[in-house]
């Protein structure tokens, strides 16, 4: 069983907002819905890099900043014209505070 | 083996002849085309556009070398045809060269008619025809002050006149006729198209006669009228009519009238010679207009490929190229005894309409103002349609027949297939669905494939209808398109509606107006977040998260996913301690690019996200604040240094750039606003290519409006003057108000003027003193709610939300 780790308060993130998780493997990026479901995807835009913890969340999609390619938080997979995903990574609320699945969050051994 | 062509002339009619005779009978002919001009096939028709500079030549050739190449063709550009023996067949060039012929086909067009009147031939007198005329016309108006007078108050004349004073002449039309293309107009028409003119500048003299053309140095110096008044002018431009060219026919002896006498075939007196465009004469008429000589062309390359055709008189019409002069004329408009009117008139719209109506048929119609009417009338007209049933209602045009229904699109879904969209071209529906149908799902590849609406544009609008009507969901109409995919609702539409409905947040919008997402999207948001906070200043709270990123972070997003921090310099004044503190900022924070911006602020690019609230607190603390360089409201006030220290300044440019600066400064706008204050007409400050642009001259201010130098380059238009200081910022603030509550967002000013015109603007911010008071009233209502430094709240309240959420321990996540 994963021991979940908190990684901060769900008010830290702004409804329709999101924020910046550095980690090892890099930074993710944790949404928080106007219905505050929260999703972490890969903060890094497969395009041109944009960082889409920048960019306008709704429903369960959030727009990249830079050249407007749009992704489901829930799938990572880029919406419409655009081919393309990003990584998911498992977050949920508990008693008003983000976990996260720390087994995912680190540099994996060539094992 | 080949058959040998010889074309005389590579004119918009020959060309588009061997478009067609490639397309029938590939690799049947070898051609050579010859052309007096040095240069291949162009449309001649989008001139007037080129010389009012809203396009270049390049973009109005139509063949290129490539496309003569990959069809073989022998191209003697700048070369005459000396002589044509028809016996023979063979064809002399000037250089004696003997060049032997199986069809010969003549398209030598026609020549501007100049008046001889004493003087015509000095320097400085031309016609307008093509392209050295053209560049003669542009290069004379660069000459500060220059002047020009055109005489023929015509299509073509006007074209110029209006495509001179674009670029900045001292214009006068001299028309002998009472009133403005009266060939085309009424008298009533001919009075708004007139007025219309004045209003941009242009001079018009009706009923004025010329007597004499007076020279200095053997340059043109003034025209003498009739009357003894003397007209100065640097470039006397004459558009008075044209001849066919027919010399060389006649020499050859071959059947000449007025023009080539060409049977229905296309084809002269000599079986073997064909004419096509302006040179021919077809039953007694001569041709001018592009749409009957492209349907000549087809002819001409059927005749050549053995395939029967016929060339048909049609009825024309006519619209004239001056941008916002939107005029429409077809048919016969004469008075008669057997003929009735309607006449429709709206005095405040300046819009005017009449139908000439016999035997209840429509045989006229003429339209000054609103024209998009005009090619369905056009059709009643050439199809000679009984319009008995729908007389009450006709002048209404097509949305209100048979049900009264306001939708254009049913208007054009219920068009047969022939039913000609483009009239240049002669494309009808049918060819336009087949090509759609055939994958071509946006304009330009409709016009690829067809030529609809690839020659004046006046029919780009319809060519969009047919698109729409016959994709449906699939093509997004560009004008009037609904906002995005979560609604079907225009922003014209859904402003009104706020407004309408007092619906004041977003949630509200989204559930009175039907919105198909739950929370809208990156398209909508930002756009309903600006209309609510514009009309409700006092009652909607603004949403930082409908907010593109520039703006919910108050700096410039860079490719690389740093920012950019843009203090503001009110004016474009700061000073040593300013200078110091930003070159403190700059190291403090490992800035990678100090850059001056287009608008005199200066520039620090690269800053981290996580560090822009600790830059911005040194930058307040020096007294900077944020100058919105990233926002969709007020960006910079360009200015020069007028009366302070210029040898020419009128007026304290500098200290009015401020002022307006600290009036406008914080306010949200549809899309951002640059505005320039120059001291004197020399125009340092570039005030002419900006939102606004004040103009400082000795008796006051000039207020100009809609420049831009983007995606479109613009030259400002005039808003009105002021006497005073304060009245130059009334008219602006009042001016940017007013755009403010009604342009759709994401348009500049210069396209949302474009929809709504000028006038109307004037009338609100200029001419009604009360309507003006109570714009700027509720400019600073909004105001006293939005004008505050962005950078300084977001220090105090939400410097948190720039870090990242947590640094994940290692060990925590063993």
């Amino acid at each position: 069983m994963t021991d979940w780790i908190d990684i901060g308060p769900l008010d830290a993130i702004a409804p329709r907002g999101a924020r910046v998780l550095r980690t090892e493997i890099g930074c993710i990026a944790v949404f928080r819905t106007a219905e505050d479901e929260v999703f972490a995807i890969d903060n890094t835009c497969p395009h041109k890099g944009g960082p889409l913890a920048e960019g306008i969340v709704h429903g369960h999609s959030v727009t990249c900043p830079l050249h407007n390619w749009v992704f489901d938080l829930r799938t990572g997979l880029a919406q419409g014209a655009d081919s393309g995903s990003v990584a998911t990574y498992p977050v949920r609320v508990h008693e008003g505070r983000l976990l996260a699945d720390p087994a995912r969050l680190v540099k994996r051994d060539a094992a | 083996m080949m058959k040998k062509l010889i074309v005389i002339g590579a004119g918009m009619a020959t060309g588009r002849a061997l478009e067609h005779l490639f397309e029938i009978a590939p690799d049947e002919w070898e051609v050579t085309l010859f052309n007096a001009e040095p240069r291949g096939n162009y449309n001649r028709i989008m001139l007037s556009p080129v010389l009012s500079g809203e396009k270049t030549y390049e973009e109005i050739v139509i063949h290129d070398d490539a496309w003569y190449a990959d069809n073989r063709v022998t191209c003697r550009f700048g070369e005459k045809v000396a002589a044509i023996d028809r016996a023979a067949r063979t064809v002399t060039a000037e250089n004696g060269d003997v060049l032997a012929y199986d069809k010969l086909l003549i398209g030598t067009g026609s020549s501007p008619f100049i008046i001889p009147l004493p003087g015509h031939d000095l320097d400085g007198v031309i016609a307008y025809r093509d392209l050295e005329d053209t560049n003669r016309m542009i290069e004379t108006s660069a000459t500060p002050g220059a002047r020009a007078v055109v005489i023929g108050g015509g299509l073509l004349g006007l074209e110029a006149a209006a495509g001179l004073r674009l670029r900045g002449m001292e214009v006068t039309v001299i028309h002998i006729a009472s009133h403005l293309m009266e060939r085309q107009l009424d008298a009533a028409a001919g009075y708004l198209l007139r007025k219309a003119l004045i209003h941009r500048g242009i001079d018009i003299r009706c009923s004025a006669n010329s007597r004499q053309i007076l020279g200095e140095n053997g340059k043109v110096r003034a025209l003498e009228l009739d009357t003894g008044e003397e007209i100065p002018c640097d470039l006397l431009v004459m558009a008075v009519g044209i001849r066919p060219n027919v010399q060389l026919a006649k020499e050859a002896g071959l059947a000449v009238g007025r023009a080539i006498h060409v049977d229905d075939r296309m084809v002269t007196s000599d079986p073997d010679v064909l004419a096509v465009g302006e040179c021919v004469e077809h039953d007694g008429a001569l041709f001018g207009l592009v749409a009957p000589l492209y349907d000549q062309a087809k002819v001409v390359a059927a005749t050549l490929a053995e395939q029967e055709a016929a060339f048909r008189q049609k009825e024309v019409s006519t619209k004239l190229k001056v941008t916002g002069c939107d005029l429409f004329s077809a048919g016969d408009f004469a008075d008669g005894e057997t003929r009735e009117d309607i006449v429709y008139r709206d005095p405040a719209r300046g819009v005017y309409k009449r139908l000439v109506i016999e035997n209840d048929r429509l045989i006229g119609a003429v339209m000054y103002g609103d024209t998009a009417d005009g090619n369905w009338f056009f059709g009643l007209i050439k199809d000679g349609s009984d319009i008995s049933g729908m007389r009450d209602t006709l002048i209404f045009g097509p949305n209100f027949q048979g049900g009264a229904s306001a939708d254009p699109l049913q208007a054009v879904a219920a068009l047969p297939p022939e039913a000609e969209i483009c009239g240049c071209n002669g494309i009808c529906k049918g060819t336009i669905v087949k090509a759609i149908e055939g994958g071509a799902h946006d304009l330009g590849a409709v016009r690829a494939q067809t030529k609809a609406s690839g020659s004046c544009g006046t029919c780009t609008g319809l060519v969009e209808q047919v698109l729409a009507v016959t994709l449906g969901d699939d093509f997004q109409m560009p004008t009037a398109q609904p906002v995005c995919k979560c609604t079907d609702l225009t922003h014209e539409d859904v402003r009104r509606l706020i407004k309408a409905k007092e619906l004041k947040s977003q949630p509200a919008v989204w559930q009175e107006l039907g919105w198909k997402t739950k929370d809208g999207c990156h398209v909508c948001r930002p756009a309903l977040n600006f209309y609510l906070l514009a009309d409700w200043p006092l009652d909607y709270q603004d949403d930082p998260q409908s907010r593109f990123i520039n703006e919910r972070k108050h700096a410039n997003i860079q490719k690389d996913g740093t920012f950019s921090v843009v203090p503001r310099m009110w004016g474009g004044i700061t000073t040593p301690d300013e200078l110091r503190a930003i070159a403190d900022a700059a190291d403090k924070y490992a800035v990678p690019t100090v850059k001056v911006t287009g608008g005199q602020r200066i520039d620090l690019l690269g800053v981290k996200s996580e560090d822009l609230p600790a830059i911005w607190a040194d930058l307040n603390a020096a007294g900077l604040v944020s100058g919105h360089a990233y926002s969709k409201g007020l960006r910079t006030v360009k200015t020069c240094v007028g009366t302070d220290h210029c040898r020419f300044g009128t007026q304290d440019s500098t200290g009015l750039g401020i002022k307006l600066e600290k009036a406008l400064w914080g306010s949200w706008t549809p899309h951002k606003v640059k505005l320039a204050v120059s001291g004197c007409p020399r125009n340092c400050a570039e005030a002419t290519c900006k939102d606004v642009g004040v103009v400082c001259v000795d008796s006051g201010y000039e207020v100009s409006v809609g420049g831009a130098a983007g995606m479109d380059v613009k030259e400002t238009q005039p808003l009105g003057k002021a006497t005073t200081e304060q009245e130059a910022i009334d008219l602006t603030i009042a001016f940017v108000q007013l755009y403010r509550e009604n342009a759709k967002y994401l348009d500049r000013p210069y396209k949302w003027i474009a929809k709504v015109g000028l006038d109307w603007v004037r009338e609100r911010v200029v001419d009604d003193l009360e309507n003006r008071q109570a714009l700027i009233d509720r400019f600073a209502v909004s105001q006293s709610v939005y004008q505050k430094d962005p950078w300084a709240a977001h220090v105090a309240e939400r410097a948190e939300s720039y870090q990242p959420l947590t640094m994940l321990p290692k060990e925590a996540a063993e």
